[in-house]
């Protein structure tokens, strides 16, 4: 059936039925109240609130995650955020980018799997945790061994590495900042850097 | 005013507004409701929108809407305009005032405006496909919605949209689902400079007020409200710099009015419609799955029109508020 | 931020420049919604372009992009010339009167003591004149032609509105009503908050730009007050924490430095330091460094630090030139000498300077390893995706690892905002698939690299074999853990120094400030700044205490601000001479005849008295800096100098090309162009639906902007018959990008010198993954070049050339 003839017909045919206005007015009123209809279900009843807060810019917006399931169990995930309204900085406010947070957490384009690609290669294939940081240490200890700088020309113990650097993210937590700092730099490495220029 | 408490999470939360409270409900009568909810209304005030977009982000992500990634065509309007997806939209117009030679960068939120005296729910023939509750909220029930497209010609302000996905027509709910667990709207929640801020109808008008003073002692001297009489008021408002021109922030209605075409829609031909209308539900799933789009024609428009010139006046009017 | 954003409530006047906080810090920016609202403050913005600030804003001015100084200069002279200075302030707080030595001169464009080969200075005039009792010489009168208020008159006098406008493009009349404005704020009662961020910092005199506005808000007396302040809006949501932990080359947590090969020995490290007060009475805080060093040395090395080994001074590295910044990292990948390197969370393909350098140094390296939550164009240059990343594939000898990691919904532990608020936050979810934490990677890393070093022996394992690691899984140490250490714990029982029978703190407890630290071994504490944040009484950062007495903006029992737990900086400058404040309708702190008191933890000993202790009490003067002596490598005052690639000469020092002292490689700079053959001034920037390169992943973010464009006004598309929409190609020597062309009204050519001057505008958000529309990012054009002082990239002042394309070509 063609539905803008349909239409048409219906047009049509209600220039026809001028006198069946009063039934149907009649007619559906009452009948129709019985229908089950118009708000959408509440979707965050029965989620559990965690507090959080905006790894975005250093406005640091206080956020509230709202997921199902137990993070005990490894079950949890988040299924909608907003702000914070107890925030004092956003008061439960976000931008454009915090509003849509939990389509960062479920990117299509997260990692998760290690994956490594070889020299030369067109692509990633998967790498157990354990083999991946096994040749990644390697690589450190190989490279370590070659070229940290023991002493200067004077003699003078420098302990510098400069032949591998780390450039370390900018929207960790302090303590990871911290464990990083302290297993980099525990190697002499120097070319050591973060996100503060850029 | 703006509300202050984050959102329940109780897993008995009961939403407190209902088809109980409906005042008007489209191509039906309602009995008349035992309580009258307190109006509400979303105030966009304008001159503290950075334009953001963080109520078009706060919308998609609360009603679950997945909008297309589109392309640029040279503005920062995007979408490029209001969809079955997108409920909300800012629009962004560069506008060089006359008076000052100053550029002004005039970005209006656009959205349903929740009208007093709702247009598509006037022209909808469709039982219960919209309703208004006594708090002022204009909602699309879309299982009863037959994606006629009635209330695209029925709103003054260009609103509702019809998804090709399922021929239903969309737009902002103002949040219908949160506001009956004693939230504002997203879009509310989320405005960082809260340029956007929702509560009764009175506390928003008085918030407006002082908003406008402050205006006019920045040297805009048109400041004011947009309340459009002509559609009864709405239920969201606009603070705006320059009130006496609403039409310069991207054609905002200066004064929007009902289509005489679809009042008379409303009179006669929209029960006249229904008897017809109930096949048409009945098989609706199989029509709109074979023929997708539903819409008004020209030929249905200048029907209407013929008809709204010869028809007498159809009583009772259904549709009316009962006070 | 010296200040917080809730403070900026309190501001009378904001000033927008260098930043642009309505399109980048929205949620902060309601604070200066709020200030207008509700105090009818008013908002300033100073852009090369008509930004979504400029929307709200009661005035906009243009600039062109790299010529802040001289706009800022200017203000200065206006100030000065027009006797809108707040004199109390200035006289009290500042070092206007102190003495430079003679032979300090500035001519030219330089400075006493430039050496054109080294492209550096002797800075040695650059310093006070010292008198027989190892004070500084002053005149409190200000006649004395060297005192610093003298030499800054005559330093600023060039920068006349006619200048102004002929560097700046600013239509003189603007500058003028810009400077009236600012002007105001020179009273007690008014106040001024300045918020910028990489619109000033991305420049190659970055520093310099940021001083010349801390210099004016000193001279309107607008530094320690509420609503006042230098309020660096920072960019990733820990890049300050980062910062703070020293995460960078050269930097210790806490401001400490590493040291250099020159400092060969702990006490030479230490004596190079002078903390000696240069004025009387003062505190000069640093004189405590020794006690943090220590207790940072404790913190890393535990028992293997003692005093009989200097605290393991020689486990850290020496280096041998000023920093290992990434610029200097790249070029050495590039050079052949670096061969593995890690990106935690940090997309470098996309964010540092010169892509096609870029790649070609990631070309170089042995390994290359990735830890993100999300898919990088680092991850994958060696991937060929046609025009937007055409490489050959098959040449590129790097090894890639790719490590999926966490991201906040899934981690614990503290983020440091901008005002320096140490928040505490709670997992929501688990890590997706096979996701880990990054402190579950770096300890594995460690434990693997400890192992080997302790099975086959190696390279001075030392500093690894011996680094502390107490934690009860050391598979993956705790985040309460890891902030413990930060916070910093009693070794030893602490023992009361004037009566050692008493035990202030027994062995093991947390410290509860940095004031209980010692240089003797007994204290350990990584990141002494954030001590306090972790005491015997808790997490101090989970507290969510909103309260706010008095509505001052400072919330002082919501979450730990550093340090200790302070919420504006230098507050005690808030108050005169008698330490009443100078506006007591925004009391913060004030003298009680006995001690300080008020709403917020006193940035000065608390029974110090007002007139003898000066409120700057991190310097040896006590007091602030208008000459800052020889610590910026460009000059104790700011001077006006154009970016590398200009569309204008030096007005002021025709010779000059770029920060005379600025680092060039000799590669690059054979890649920079000049306004022949690229006469457009091209400055990049963020949109506010984007968050650097990660929101292209977010399919919300995507839809709202979601293609690559770059901005021009009306009249350069006419010229060149580019349309609204229509594709355009942007070039220089270092690259070429394809971009829709957004023509605006919001972009406005400018005329410097005599000359019209187009903008062109490149927002940075486009790659080649994620969910948005492939495009290019600025960096594919932006120059290699970085400020004098810290070398970060010259981003927002380049040149290209731009024409109409058919847009790119299809892969």
């Amino acid at each position: 059936m063609n539905m803008e003839i349909s239409r048409r017909s219906f047009l049509k045919g209600a220039g026809a039925g001028v006198a069946a206005t009063t039934i149907g007015a009649f007619g559906f009123g009452e009948a129709e109240a019985a229908f089950v209809e118009g708000l959408r279900p509440y979707k965050l009843a029965g989620t559990t609130e965690t507090r959080n807060t905006c790894p975005y810019c250093s406005v640091a917006c206080g956020v509230i995650i709202y997921s199902k399931g137990d993070i005990t169990q490894g079950t949890a995930e988040a299924v909608h955020l907003e702000g914070d309204v107890d925030h004092p900085t956003n008061r439960g406010t976000l931008c454009p980018k915090g509003a849509a947070l939990l389509d960062f957490i479920k990117s299509e384009t997260r990692l998760t799997k290690p994956k490594v690609r070889r020299p030369g290669s067109n692509k990633f294939e998967e790498i157990s945790w354990e083999q991946a940081l096994d040749e990644i240490a390697r690589h450190m200890k190989e490279d370590r061994d070659a070229n940290l700088i023991e002493r200067n020309m004077d003699g003078v113990p420098v302990n510098r590495w400069t032949s591998t650097g780390f450039l370390a993210a900018s929207a960790t937590t302090n303590e990871t900042a911290w464990l990083t700092y302290k297993v980099v730099r525990s190697t002499g490495m120097v070319a050591f850097d973060n996100q503060a220029r850029v | 005013m703006t509300i202050n408490v984050n959102p329940p999470v109780a897993p008995d939360t009961q939403q407190t507004m209902g088809p109980q409270d409906y005042i008007r409900r489209s191509a039906s009568k309602v009995p008349e409701p035992e309580r009258k909810l307190e109006p509400v209304a979303k105030l966009i005030d304008v001159s503290k929108c950075i334009g953001c977009k963080a109520c078009q982000s706060a919308c998609l992500e609360w009603n679950d809407l997945r909008e297309e990634v589109g392309v640029n065509v040279g503005v920062y309007d995007n979408p490029h305009d209001l969809t079955p997806n997108t409920f909300t939209l800012m629009r962004f117009t560069e506008w060089v005032n006359d008076e000052t030679g100053n550029l002004e960068w005039l970005i209006r939120k656009d959205g349903c405006m929740h009208c007093a005296d709702p247009g598509c729910l006037k022209a909808c023939p469709a039982p219960g496909a919209i309703v208004q509750y006594s708090n002022g909220v204009v909602d699309f029930v879309h299982e009863n919605c037959i994606g006629c497209g009635y209330c695209v010609q029925g709103c003054p302000f260009n609103i509702p949209r019809i998804s090709k996905a399922d021929n239903r027509a969309y737009k902002c709910t103002l949040c219908s689902d949160r506001i009956a667990v004693g939230q504002g709207p997203a879009c509310a929640k989320a405005c960082p400079t809260k340029a956007i801020v929702f509560g009764t109808k009175e506390e928003m008008k008085a918030h407006a007020e002082k908003r406008i003073e402050d205006l006019k002692s920045r040297g805009y001297d048109n400041a004011g409200l947009y309340d459009p009489p002509g559609v009864g008021g709405t239920h969201v408002m606009y603070v705006l710099h320059h009130a006496d021109r609403p039409s310069l922030y991207a054609g905002l209605p200066d004064n929007p009015r009902i289509s005489p075409v679809v009042e008379a829609w409303k009179g006669v031909t929209k029960y006249a419609g229904l008897a017809l209308m109930g096949f048409a539900a009945a098989a609706g799933v199989v029509h709109m799955a074979l023929s997708g789009r539903n819409r008004v024609s020209r030929e249905d428009d200048e029907e209407a029109r013929r008809l709204a010139a010869q028809a007498p006046a159809a009583e009772p009017q259904d549709g009316e508020p009962r006070a | 931020m010296t200040n917080s954003w809730t403070d900026i409530r309190n501001t009378d006047l904001v000033i927008i420049m260098g930043g642009n906080a309505a399109e980048a810090h929205p949620c902060g920016f309601k604070w200066v919604t709020e200030a207008k609202a509700n105090r009818g403050a008013k908002l300033i913005v100073v852009d090369p372009r008509f930004t979504r600030s400029a929307s709200v804003a009661d005035y906009y001015a243009p600039i062109r992009q790299g010529t802040d100084i001289a706009f800022l200069l200017g203000v200065i002279k206006y100030c000065i010339d027009n006797d809108k200075v707040q004199w109390d302030y200035v006289r009290a707080f500042t070092n206007a009167a102190y003495i430079v030595k003679e032979g300090f001169d500035y001519k030219d464009g330089l400075f006493t003591g430039y050496d054109s080969e080294k492209r550096d200075y002797d800075r040695s005039t650059w310093d006070y004149e010292i008198g027989e009792d190892g004070y500084v010489v002053t005149d409190e009168t200000l006649q004395n032609p060297r005192c610093v208020w003298n030499l800054l008159k005559k330093h600023v006098s060039v920068y006349t509105p006619e200048m102004v406008e002929r560097i700046c493009g600013t239509p003189k009349d603007k500058f003028l009503k810009v400077a009236e404005m600012i002007s105001e704020c020179s009273t007690p009662d008014k106040t001024m908050t300045s918020m910028y961020a990489l619109g000033w910092t991305q420049h190659s005199k970055g520093s310099q730009n940021i001083r010349s506005m801390a210099m004016l808000q000193l001279i309107l007396g607008n530094i320690g007050v509420r609503g006042g302040g230098m309020n660096a809006l920072r960019g990733h949501s820990n890049i300050q924490g980062l910062t703070d932990i020293g995460l960078m080359s050269n930097l210790i947590p806490g401001y400490l430095n590493i040291p250099t090969e020159r400092e060969v020995a702990y006490a030479t490290y230490i004596g190079s330091r002078g903390f000696k007060p240069l004025r009387p009475n003062q505190m000069s805080y640093w004189q405590n460094y020794p006690k943090f060093f220590v207790s940072f040395m404790k913190a890393m090395w535990g028992s293997a630090a003692t005093p009989e080994n200097d605290f393991a001074y020689h486990f850290l590295p020496k280096l041998d030139v000023a920093s290992y910044d990434v610029l200097r990292a790249f070029e050495m990948m590039d050079q052949g000498q670096m061969f593995g390197y890690f990106c935690q969370g940090f997309n470098p393909l996309l964010a540092f300077p010169n892509r096609g350098k870029l790649t070609r140094s990631l070309s170089k390296l042995k390994y290359l390893v990735i830890m993100d939550p999300l898919e990088t164009e680092t991850a994958r240059f060696w991937e060929n995706h046609g025009t937007h990343n055409d490489v050959d594939t098959a040449s590129i000898q790097t090894e890639v690892y790719q490590l999926p990691s966490t991201c906040f919904a899934e981690d614990e532990g503290a983020l440091v905002n901008s005002g320096r608020w140490l928040q505490w936050h709670w997992a929501a979810q688990n890590p997706p698939g096979d996701a880990k934490a990054d402190t579950w990677i770096m300890a594995q890393l460690h434990l693997r690299l400890k192992k080997m070093y302790q099975e086959e022996g190696g390279k001075f394992p030392d500093p690894i074999l011996n680094l502390t690691w107490p934690y009860a899984n050391p598979d993956e140490p705790s985040p309460d853990e890891l902030a413990r250490e930060l916070n910093g714990y009693a070794v030893a029982d602490l023992r009361d120094p004037n009566d050692p029978t008493k035990v202030v703190l027994e062995a093991g407890k947390q410290v509860p400030n940095f004031g209980t630290l010692r240089a003797d071994g007994s204290t350990a504490c990584g990141c002494w700044i954030y001590s306090g944040c972790y005491t015997e009484d808790g997490n101090m950062m989970a507290r969510r205490d909103n309260n706010d007495p008095d509505a001052t903006g400072a919330y002082s029992n919501w979450a730990f601000s550093w340090p200790a737990n302070r919420r504006i900086l230098y507050n005690r400058a808030s108050c005169d001479l008698d330490g009443k404040p100078w506006d007591p309708s925004r009391k913060l702190i004030e003298w009680n005849g006995e001690k300080w008191v008020g709403y917020d933890v006193p940035d000065i000993a608390v029974t110090a008295n007002p007139r003898e202790v000066g409120p700057f009490i991190m310097n040896p003067e006590g007091q602030s800096r208008l000459f800052t002596r020889g610590m910026m490598r460009d000059g104790p005052f700011p001077a006006h100098y154009e970016p590398f690639e200009s569309p204008v000469a030096n007005v002021v020092a025709p010779a000059i090309r770029g920060n005379p002292v600025a680092r060039v490689f000799a590669s690059d700079r054979e890649e920079f162009g000049d306004a022949a053959e690229f006469p457009y001034a091209a400055t990049s920037y963020r949109l506010t639906e984007h968050f650097h390169y990660w929101t292209k992943h977010v399919w919300v973010n995507a839809v709202l902007q979601p293609e690559f464009f770059v901005e021009i006004s009306e009249e350069l598309a006419a010229e060149k018959g580019i349309e609204k929409g229509g594709w355009c190609r942007v070039w220089n020597k270092r690259g070429s990008v394809h971009a829709k062309a957004v023509v605006t009204k919001r972009i406005q050519p400018l005329v410097c010198d005599g000359k019209p001057v187009h903008i062109v505008g490149i927002p940075l958000h486009w790659g080649f993954t994620g969910a948005a529309k492939n495009g290019w990012g600025p960096n594919t054009l932006t120059p290699f070049v970085g400020d004098a002082n810290i070398e970060t990239p010259e981003f927002k002042a380049f040149l290209v050339n731009i024409e109409r394309s058919d847009g790119p070509a299809t892969a």
